[in-house]
């Protein structure tokens, strides 16, 4: 056992400096694409999972693929060239992956519970409170982007902040509107019914590892 | 005073036959860009900004060397989205010709050289934002491409032609597909007419 312990711990190495590639695939969504009905159409979760996430999993995997021979030829320049390919793809295939996991059939919807309801209450006072803070923080993105309820390790609470087109966001606890145009120009709108299939039960196992409750 | 929106140049339908169907230019001009007016019109209400003459002005000062001001976005939609409707036309597309079609060959080695550079243009800004055709500081055409509602003017130069890549501007019509909606941007909606008149006010001075 210890053999192939060591043996899998180079192959790594190895097959980097062979220029060999990071690759990510496109995870399967936790249910079917009719599933978020009436809240989130079915033509909608398609279009945004076999087309939009599996574009910036195409776009990752490519400008890894190419980042890795850079590497191997030693051109930093280069390197350097195809950081915003990576942050863009490579933050979008997080995200995204994160962003499944954070929705639910509206059937299944549960207020949150336990230690993240009580942090609801200490920050926000109520859930009222944290989903008008959010949808005005998440209706104020230019352009594109996310909106996010996450918890900061540092100050041991609840916060909402945005990110900027596909940049990733570090802290855990994710809640995510991306705004598509299943209520076309009407943002606000989106705003309002998204919360209908939000996954409070993932955002509430995120929240315990997060503070290692 | 507050500011109003120019009408499209054309209806609703004219872009229809080019690709760019009545459904768009309903939310487009009247939803996106009519939200970017209004919302400016609040927010530049009793201000200093509110007594300035135009929109453009609003835009330069709200841009602020860098730092853009809140009124920014809004009052820079607002004039990227006048400046898209009259880079479009119903008898639209086709290849530039005149002194604007000289400069592409001299400055940008050629149309088709000129497409490729405005399609990847188009492509490759992530998120939002949009593709520009614009004349330099030193008067020479350049392609370019901008984030969220930035533009050239802000950075000195005079656009003569423009592209909108954020999403609104084609999800109707061809969803994710950009490459698409750019490819028949380019083959069939350009007004060179209106690109050429721009080119030589651009470079009379």
């Amino acid at each position: 056992m210890l053999r192939s312990l060591a043996t899998r711990r180079l192959a790594a190495p190895l097959l980097q400096a062979r220029g060999m590639a990071t690759q990510v695939k496109l995870p399967d969504l936790p249910y079917d694409y009719s599933a978020l009905e009436p809240v989130i159409n079915a033509e909608i979760m398609e279009l945004h999972h076999k087309k939009h996430h599996q574009a910036y999993v195409n776009g990752v995997n490519k400008a890894l693929e190419q980042y890795a021979e850079a590497e191997h030829q030693g051109d930093v320049g280069k390197m350097i060239g195809l950081q915003g390919a990576i942050k863009f793809n490579g933050g979008g295939h997080i995200n995204h992956s994160m962003f499944w996991k954070m929705l639910c059939p509206p059937k299944e919807y549960e207020d949150p519970s336990g230690a993240l309801e009580q942090a609801i209450e200490a920050d926000f006072g109520a859930l009222d409170g944290l989903v008008s803070k959010f949808n005005a923080a998440a209706g104020g993105v230019q352009g594109s982007g996310w909106g996010w309820l996450a918890y900061s390790p540092e100050s041991k609470k609840l916060v909402i902040t945005t990110t900027p087109n596909q940049d990733p966001l570090q802290p855990t606890a994710g809640l995510v509107p991306l705004l598509g145009i299943d209520y076309k120009n009407d943002r606000p709108a989106y705003l309002k019914e998204v919360w209908k299939v939000v996954n409070w039960a993932e955002a509430g196992r995120r929240f315990k590892e997060a503070t290692g409750a | 005073m507050p500011f109003t929106l120019p009408p499209l140049p054309y209806a609703l339908d004219a872009l229809k036959a080019k690709g760019m169907s009545k459904t768009t230019l309903e939310f487009h001009f009247g939803k996106h860009h009519t939200a970017y007016l209004n919302n400016l019109n609040g927010q530049i209400a009793g201000k200093e900004l509110e007594s300035l003459g135009s929109v453009e002005e609003v835009m330069l000062k709200s841009w602020n060397g860098g730092q853009p001001t809140p009124e920014f976005n809004n009052a820079a939609q607002v004039v990227n989205h006048t400046f898209f409707w009259e880079s479009m036309s119903p008898s639209g597309g086709g290849k530039p010709s005149g002194k604007v079609a000289e400069a592409i060959d001299k400055d940008l080695g050629g149309y088709d050289k000129f497409v490729e550079a405005f399609k990847a243009a188009g492509a490759t800004q992530f998120g939002s934002g949009w593709a520009w055709l614009s004349v330099n500081g030193q008067g020479k055409l350049e392609v370019s491409k901008t984030p969220n509602a930035e533009n050239p003017w802000v950075h000195g130069a005079t656009p003569i032609l423009t592209m909108d890549v954020w999403e609104h501007a084609y999800y109707l019509d061809v969803q994710n597909r950009r490459p698409d909606f750019i490819s028949n941007f380019v083959s069939n909606l350009i007004d060179w007419q209106r690109v050429e008149q721009r080119y030589l006010a651009a470079t009379s001075k």
